[in-house]
C-alpha cells in the first residue's frame, strides 16, 4: 500500500515497510538538545554506560533558552553542555554571539534536510517538517539514548492531510493558517498524528511562514507537520546543506486518518486568546483590548521575513507610549542582516528595544517576563498559563504583522486599522 | 503492578508550564523539581501529596513543552501514577521512559478528588474503593510494558546490552 510522507521517511529510516500504529526503531540523521533539556540528555547518556556520541557531527548542541546566562543556575546549565561538546568534539555546537535560536539556526546552517528523520529534545522539533524532514521532540533520556546510538524508538503516526487552496489576503501569513487550523482541530486534534500539508497554495507560501505553521504543529499535538520537498524547499537548502540529502514524496495511494480541505481566502488576521493556542478568533472581531507588552521573536515568528513584516508597519511609526515592544531576531545572522539593512534601525526609531537572539520572554525566562494582571501580543507559540510570566499575565499569538501594529495602537489590532496603510 | 493511593484531580489540557513552569528548569534534580509541582496550577500542591497518591487528569495530559522536568516533578514530590482520559505525545513517552506509569483510562473524570484507587495495570483494571466502582483501562502495547518493568529506558537498554 502507499505511504504518507512520514511513513515514507520513516520506513526509510526503519529499512522496512511500516504501518500507522507500530512501534518502530529508526536511525536518526541529527539529534538536538538544548541548554533546559541537554543536562538531564547528559545525565542519561552517563547513566546508560556510554563513552562516545554516534557521530560529533550529527549531534545538534544550542545554548538559547536562558542565555546568555540569566542567572547562577542557568550559567551551570550551560557549562555542562559546553563542557560535554568540548570532551565529545560536538562539531556544532552553538557559542553564544555565534548562534541563535535551535529551530531558527539548524535549518539556516543546512543541518537538517529534506528525507532526513531528526529528532530533538525540544518539542518544536517538529519545525523542520516544513523541510520536508521527519523531526519530532522527544523527551532528554530519550535524546540520551539517541546521541549514545544514533536510533530511537517511534510509534509509526496517522497522517493528517491538509489541502490549503486559494490565495491568502492581505496581512495573512502562515502563523494565521497555523492558528485557524489549531482552532478547528483542538489542541489534541492531531495528538500521536503527522500533518501533511498539500494544495494549491504551496508554491505561494514563502519558507518562513512554512516554518512558523510547522513549528506550531505540536500546538495541535502532531508529532510532526510535514511539507512536500518542492522549489522553495530545495532552493532554501542548496548551498546550506551539509551532506547530500535524499528527498522523500507521498505516494499517490497514501492512506490518510482524516483530510482536511481549507479555503485560505476566507481567513484573516487571527489571534490566540489566553489560555490555549485553540482559543482562535479574528482580530476584527475583538472588541479593543489594551496591551503592556508586544514581543516580536521566537522560534515561531523571529525569522527574516517576520522581521521584515514588522519593520514594514513600525518603520516611520511609533511604538504607544504604554507598550514595550521587545524584537527578537531569531539568531546572530538575522542580527547582522537587520543591522545591515536597516531593520534594527526602524526598531529602534519606533521606541522598540532589540534583543540578543534568545529564547527569553517566550517561555517566561527573562528579557521581557509580564508581572501579574499584564497581557502581552506575542509572535511565539504558546499562551499557556504563566508560560510568559506571571500566572495571572495573559498572551495572545498572533503574526507579527498584528503584533506590531498593536504595538502601534496599544490595543490588539490589525494592520488594516493603521492610518495610510502600507 | 499494582498502584493503591489517594487521587489528586484536575482537568483537561493540563500543559508541562503547569506542572512545572519554565522558571524552575534550572536543575534536574526531582526532589528539588518536586516540590514545585504542579505550582502552575496551584503552589501549595506539592506539599498536601503524600507519597504513593494517584493523580488524576482529563483530556491531553502534559501537552506543550518537551521538559522531562514534568515526569520528573511528578515522581518527585511523590505521586506513583497518573491515569487520565488521554495523554500527549511527548509527556507519555518521556513518563514511561522514567518508570512513573501513566494510565489512560476513559472513565478518569468518574474518579474524584481523595477517592481511594488501586491502579492494576496486570489485570487492566481501575477499582475505586471509595466509589464501589470499576474501569477498564487500555493495556500497554508488550515493549512499553518492558521499559516499565525494567523501571525505564535506561535500565531497560542497559538490560538489553548485558
Ligand atoms: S523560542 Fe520559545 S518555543 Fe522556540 S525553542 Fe525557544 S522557548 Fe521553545
Amino acid at each position: 500500500m502507499g505511504m504518507t510522507l512520514a511513513e515514507a521517511i520513516i520506513a526509510r529510516h526503519a529499512e522496512r515497510e511500516v504501518a500507522p500504529g507500530e512501534f518502530v526503531e529508526v536511525k536518526v540523521d541529527g539529534v538536538l538538545a538544548n541548554d533546559i533539556t541537554a543536562p538531564l540528555a547528559i545525565q542519561a547518556f552517563r547513566a546508560l554506560g556510554a563513552q562516545k556520541v554516534f557521530d560529533p557531527a550529527r549531534v545538534y548542541l544550542v545554548p538559547d533558552h536562558f542565555t546568555p546566562n540569566k542567572d547562577v543556575k542557568s550559567a551551570e546549565q550551560c557549562r555542562i553542555m559546553r563542557e560535554f561538546s568540548r570532551e565529545q568534539g560536538i562539531v556544532h555546537y552553538f557559542e553564544v554571539g555565534r548562534g541563535g535560536i535551535e529551530h531558527v539556526l539548524l535549518p539556516e546552517e543546512g543541518l537538517v534536510l529534506p528525507g532526513e528523520l531528526v529528532v530533538g529534545a525540544d518539542s518544536h522539533t517538529c519545525t523542520y517538517g516544513a523541510l520536508s524532514a521527519f523531526a519530532t521532540g522527544l523527551g532528554s533520556t530519550d535524546i540520551g539514548y539517541a546521541m549514545a546510538t544514533g536510533r530511537t524508538w517511534l510509534r509509526v503516526p496517522h497522517t493528517i492531510k491538509v489541502i490549503w487552496r486559494g490565495r491568502l489576503r492581505p496581512w495573512v501569513m502562515g502563523k494565521d493558517l497555523i492558528l485557524d487550523l489549531i482552532g478547528r482541530i483542538g489542541v489534541s486534534g492531531a495528538n500521536w498524528c503527522a500533518l501533511e500539508f498539500a494544495g494549491d497554495l504551496l508554491p505561494a507560501l514563502p519558507l518562513d511562514d512554512r516554518l512558523a505553521i510547522a513549528n506550531m504543529a505540536v500546538e495541535a499535538g502532531a508529532s510532526c507537520g510535514l511539507f512536500p520537498a518542492d522549489e522553495a524547499v530545495l532552493s532554501y537548502v542548496s548551498g546550506r546543506a551539509v551532506r547530500p540529502f535524499q528527498p522523500a514524496a507521498p505516494s499517490p495511494d497514501a492512506a490518510y486518518h482524516q483530510v482536511l480541505e481549507i479555503d485560505v481566502g476566507g481567513i484573516t488576521p487571527l489571534v490566540a486568546r489566553p489560555h490555549l493556542p485553540e482559543n482562535v478568533v479574528p482580530v476584527a472581531e475583538l472588541e479593543k483590548i489594551p496591551i503592556d507588552q508586544v514581543v516580536i521573536g521566537s522560534c515561531t515568528g523571529g525569522r527574516w521575513r517576520d522581521l521584515s513584516v514588522a519593520a514594514q508597519i513600525l518603520r516611520g511609526r511609533k511604538v504607544h507610549p504604554e507598550v514595550r515592544c521587545i524584537v527578537i531576531p531569531g539568531s546572530q545572522r538575522l542580527f547582522r542582516r537587520a543591522v545591515e539593512e536597516g531593520l534594527v534601525e526602524t526598531f529602534l526609531a519606533a521606541g522598540a528595544v532589540v534583543s540578543p537572539p534568545t529564547c527569553g520572554p517566550c517561555l517566561g525566562g527573562h528579557m521581557g517576563v509580564l508581572a501579574a494582571g499584564e497581557r502581552a501580543v506575542s509572535t511565539t507559540n504558546r499562551n499557556f498559563r504563566g508560560r510568559m510570566g506571571h500566572p495571572e499575565s495573559e498572551v495572545y499569538l498572533a503574526s507579527p504583522a498584528v503584533a506590531a501594529a498593536s504595538a502601534v495602537l496599544g490595543r490588539i489590532a490589525s494592520p488594516e486599522e493603521l492610518r495610510g496603510g502600507r | 503492578m499494582i498502584y493503591e493511593g489517594r487521587a489528586w484531580a484536575v482537568g483537561d489540557n493540563i500543559d508541562t508550564d503547569l506542572i512545572i513552569p519554565a522558571r524552575f528548569l534550572v536543575t534536574t534534580s526531582p526532589e528539588e523539581l518536586g516540590r514545585h509541582c504542579l505550582s502552575g496550577l496551584d503552589p501549595s500542591f506539592a506539599g498536601k501529596v503524600a507519597p504513593g497518591d494517584i493523580l488524576v487528569a482529563g483530556r491531553n495530559f502534559g501537552c506543550g513543552s518537551s521538559r522531562e522536568h514534568a515526569p520528573l516533578a511528578i515522581k518527585g514530590c511523590g505521586i506513583a501514577c497518573v491515569v487520565a482520559e488521554s495523554f500527549a505525545r511527548i509527556f507519555f513517552r518521556n513518563a514511561i521512559n522514567q518508570g512513573l506509569p501513566v494510565v489512560e483510562c476513559a472513565k478518569a473524570k468518574r474518579i474524584r478528588e481523595g477517592d481511594v484507587i488501586k491502579v492494576d495495570l496486570d489485570s487492566g483494571l481501575i477499582k475505586n474503593l471509595t466509589r464501589g466502582e470499576e474501569y477498564p483501562i487500555a493495556p500497554y502495547p508488550k515493549f512499553i510494558r518492558e521499559i516499565l518493568s525494567c523501571g525505564g529506558l535506561i535500565p531497560w537498554a542497559r538490560g538489553k546490552e548485558a
